[in-house]
């Protein structure tokens, strides 16, 4: 991953000399999400991950919706701004869009993002405004106690579906590969130096990062990423992505197919030019969204890291440009001309 | 033979054709031609949302009418003394507003049988001696354009296309308008099709050619000059000034302005104003939805913009959410609300006043909102201001009401010396303000309960709000009953607690027994009807609100001093309800809700009813 473009995410941000750690990041909140939630761990990865980008505290905010994971921003000792279900990307939209000195963060989480929410979403990513969004998928419902979400399998028995849920879930890495964002990736709360290293490169990649983390919700749905921390299993069904590297987990590799899709097969046997590299830079969305169907629709092999990272003009940059623009062109803004601008008449 | 010209001391003109004749455009050269001539003026545009209705037909019709005179005029008037009928429709849907005696200039080309049936007209109206009570001048003017313009290069339907610029040049001629600016403005419209520039100049001067030698018109008339206030003056509509407005308001209190927006009639025009002046610094977002509008414009107010949001009645509805959060985080937000027909979708091109009490009351929980409402179409400007000065010292949305009426009429406008403009600014938080060096969000200053307004960026004050309920002070998530009930008495507080200007009441000889009392764009109405009253002999007092909340702090006084008091109102008592319970006046309500303003003479009609009953 060292091959992607570093140090352009956050260009605009003011740094600062002094040495930050962990605790500068923690605020006065007492933590209060279940004993044994996902979200501990992301929260402690992003506090320790802060004080490596060396950028000025007071230029970091974090915007939430509504929801568990949504309570981040009270934990974090930076602006933060807890704001109303499934509206936090227009909310952090309206302030990168016109502070880019500021490192904008939302936190996000399944139902959040992709149900009440989900127009934001999708728009947020198409603009490619200078945001990280970091969306906590649990497959589940927590803060109203444990309805399915948009993420949960067909059949999910909970208190809202007890003959099981009809809809089919969105594949958050999927909705966002179709929404053409500029960076997608897909991470796990217990992986803390995966969660960080994707971190690393959402906060470089300058515009629209979404990360979805895999966050475990120990109290309405437990275990739904088990596979995936289980030493037996994990190394089998985790397909890691890595820009330029073959991809492929201990067992399996991904080959393209007769027809041109991609399937998984036994990597016994396979030389390494046979096994699809990774091209994380491909302007073609086509085959990162393939890659994320690879999970679909059982569990059994699941794409891990970074999917897409292309460069394109960020939304704030073109908009700021604009208004450099105009001012070029017609001098700065003058009230008198410009109430005087159209057909006067003068009386008197 | 030289034709008679007769001296008129006003005049109102309504242009009427179909959606796709070019009416409103027509409408608006007339209008810049009378404003560049001195008179006063209003105007009134009337169009179907639909953007081409079909041909010919009844919800087809598009009309603008114009009132200019000699002296000043509060509304675009009552009755059309000349209606353009541009065909059948035209004229089938605007008769019944036109008094007996009145004018008709009709299209005689579009009245064929075909069209005549579309609206269901048995038997032409110009022929069958039904209009025998108007003076019908009937005229064609398609095939007159035509023939104007059989030398120019342009296929029939092209030539025909310029019949609405023969009308304007016949009404030119009529009314001794000036013509250069007409002519100029064609040229620069279609600087990049010279041909087609010229072949509408043609048809205007044929237009003009036309009145000056044909004998249908024997007659033409002079409206002089009106005697304005002295000062520099431009035509301009509600839209506009309050486009204008929120520039004012972001260089008066030295903030970017922020607009998220989505589109929505009648309401457009005021994002589209704003994104031609990106060299002031204004940012404009067209979101995707009335929500995200709303919220980057809250999101950009967190980072220190002068946030607003423009909308109408069903995105106010879907706003309401985050106008809460703003209620609740004490941010400063301008939330424009170009009131609509409704309810639901209603008759988005109409007018109403009918969001009042979803303005006051349409949020969950205890949310107060101020409410501004502009009183004419050049008011729009200094609402704007107004409405930015409250919600940056008191950090609070506050909702400003302009109506449909006002958005698209226009009247002539006195421009502000800028230097006099208000300084609405007021300055960030950059220090702590708690013992111990501590920032406490919520520790508000003494007299206007504003909360410091600390923007990311800066050192030592970084904080976090939100939608839950906070701590006094510290701003901490607080569940407490008492802080609570503190804090929700504390957000009424500091609304109820703005300083608005006194409501004054225009009494001449301080012995009338009623007053008419009104909010928003019905002020020129009223008062036109006062007027008549006046000259009539009649006793009545007007006052009209433009803060509607809080209302002024003599608003009780003055409603009590009154034996009755009368409230004209474009819903069913909305305001009134607000009176009513707020000072335990028997307010008099009068309600039309008919999509259109009220009318100078219906107005004096009720009032004299209230002066003479008992």
């Amino acid at each position: 991953m060292t091959e992607l473009v570093n140090g352009k995410g956050l260009t605009l941000v003011p740094k600062t000399d002094v040495k930050q750690t962990l605790k500068d990041f923690k605020s006065d909140q007492e933590v209060r999400w279940c004993p044994g939630c996902g979200d501990y761990a992301i929260l402690a990865a992003v506090q320790s991950f802060l004080p490596e980008l060396g950028l000025r505290r007071e230029n970091i905010v974090f915007v939430s919706g509504i929801g568990c994971s949504s309570r981040f921003p009270y934990y974090l000792n930076t602006y933060g701004f807890h704001s109303i279900h499934g509206r936090a990307p227009a909310i952090a939209t309206g302030l990168a869009a016109s502070r880019p000195d500021l490192s904008v963060w939302v936190i996000t989480g399944d139902g959040d993002a992709l149900s009440i929410g989900g127009n934001h979403l999708i728009h947020a990513l198409r603009r490619n405004v200078n945001l990280n969004i970091l969306l906590f998928n649990n497959r589940i419902y927590g803060l109203t106690k444990g309805q399915y979400s948009p993420t949960s399998e067909v059949g999910k028995i909970t208190k809202s579906t007890p003959m099981g849920s009809l809809d089919k879930p969105f594949n958050p890495i999927s909705l966002a590969i179709g929404a053409e964002a500029s960076f997608v990736a897909r991470t796990i709360d217990s992986d803390r130096k995966h969660l960080q290293s994707v971190l690393r490169e959402a906060t470089a990649h300058r515009g629209t990062s979404l990360v979805e983390i895999y966050q475990n919700c120990n109290i309405f749905n437990d275990n739904a990423f088990e596979q995936l921390k289980d030493p037996d299993v994990r190394d089998d069904i985790t397909l890691r992505l890595e820009h330029g590297q073959p991809i492929a987990s201990a067992s399996k590799a991904v080959v393209r197919g007769a027809n041109g899709t991609l399937e998984v097969v036994p990597r016994d046997g396979l030389s390494d030019d046979q096994i699809l590299v990774h091209d994380a830079h491909n302007p073609d969305p086509s085959v990162a969204f393939a890659l994320s169907r690879l999970d679909e629709p059982a569990f059994e092999h699941v794409p891990i890291g970074i999917f897409r990272s292309v460069d394109r003009p960020s939304y704030d940059t073109l908009m700021a440009q604009q208004l450099d623009d105009a001012a070029a062109q017609k001098g700065p803004g003058d009230l008198n001309e410009l109430l005087m601008g159209g057909d006067t008449w003068r009386i008197g | 033979m030289a034709k008679q010209v007769q001296q008129l001391d006003r005049v109102i003109i309504r242009f009427a054709g179909d959606s796709g004749d070019g009416m409103q455009l027509t409408g608006d050269r007339f209008t810049a031609g009378t404003a560049e001539f001195g008179n006063d003026l209003s105007t009134l545009p009337n169009f179907p949302a639909e953007i081409r209705a079909p041909a010919g037909t009844l919800p087809g019709v598009s009309s603008f009418q114009l009132h200019f005179a000699d002296h000043d005029i509060l509304t675009p008037g009552d009755a059309p003394n000349v209606l353009v009928a541009m065909n059948p429709a035209a004229l089938k849907a605007n008769l019944p507003d036109l008094p007996r005696g009145a004018d008709i200039i009709a299209n005689t080309d579009e009245f064929t049988k075909r069209n005549l049936q579309k609206v269901g007209y048995a038997a032409n109206p110009l022929e069958d001696d039904s209009l025998r009570e108007w003076r019908v001048h009937a005229v064609p003017l398609t095939s007159l354009t035509v023939k104007a313009l059989e030398d120019f290069d342009l296929s029939k339907k092209d030539a025909e296309r310029s019949k609405n610029m023969f009308a304007l040049g016949l009404l030119s001629w009529l009314y001794h308008r000036p013509t250069e600016h007409t002519i100029s403005f064609l040229e620069q419209k279609f600087a990049k099709k010279p041909d087609i520039a010229k072949a509408n100049i043609a048809a205007f001067q044929a237009g003009w050619n036309y009145g000056e030698t044909t004998e249908s018109f024997s007659v033409s008339y002079e409206v002089k000059p009106a005697r304005l206030a002295p000062g520099v003056y431009r035509n301009i509509s509600g839209n506009q000034a309050l486009a204008y407005g929120l520039i004012a308001a972001s260089v008066q209190a030295k903030l970017p302005l922020f607009l998220g927006s989505y589109p929505i009639t009648p309401a457009s025009d005021i994002l589209h104003e704003l994104s031609r002046h990106k060299q002031f610094g204004v940012r404009t977002f067209q979101a995707e939805d009335e929500i995200a509008g709303v919220g980057a414009a809250l999101g950009a107010a967190f980072g220190g913009a002068l946030g607003v949001t423009t909308t109408s009645g069903p995105g106010v509805a879907l706003k309401a959410e985050t106008i809460g959060l703003a209620v609740t985080t004490e941010l400063p937000l301008i939330v424009v609300d170009v009131q609509r027909a409704g309810p639901s979708t209603g008759m988005p091109t109409k007018t109403e006043q009918t969001d009042l009490l979803m303005a006051m009351f349409g949020r969950n929980g205890e949310s107060p909102v101020p409410i501004v409402a502009p009183m004419s179409p050049s008011d729009c400007f200094d609402a704007a201001v107004e409405a930015a000065r409250i919600a940056v010292k008191y950090r609070t949305p506050v909702m400003l009401l302009s109506d449909g009426y006002l958005a698209n009429g226009s009247e002539p406008w006195r421009l502000p010396d800028v230097s006099e403009l208000p300084d609405i600014s007021q300055s960030f938080t950059t220090e702590p303000n708690g013992e111990d060096g501590v920032f406490l969000p919520y520790k508000r200053d003494s007299e206007t309960l504003a909360r410091p307004w600390a923007i990311p960026g800066t050192a030592g004050l970084e904080h976090r709000i939100g939608g839950i309920e906070k701590a006094d002070g510290t701003g901490n998530i607080s569940y407490d009953p008492d802080n609570h009930d503190l804090m929700v008495r504390t957000r009424a507080a500091k609304i109820a607690g703005i300083d608005v200007p006194d409501l004054e009441v225009d009494d001449p000889d301080g012995d009338a027994n009623v007053l008419v009392i009104g909010w928003g764009s019905t002020y020129g109405p009223i008062a036109a009807a006062v007027r008549r009253i006046r000259n009539a002999g009649g006793k009545v007092a007007q006052a009209h609100l433009r803060h509607l909340n809080p209302l002024p702090a003599n608003t009780g006084d003055v409603l009590k001093r009154y034996d009755k008091v009368l409230l004209p109102e474009i819903n069913l008592g909305q305001l009134a309800l607000l009176l009513r319970a707020r000072f335990l006046v028997d307010v008099i309500s009068y309600n039309r809700v008919r999509g259109l303003p009220f009318k100078a003479e219906e107005l004096a009609g009720v009032i004299q009813d209230v002066i003479d009953s008992d």
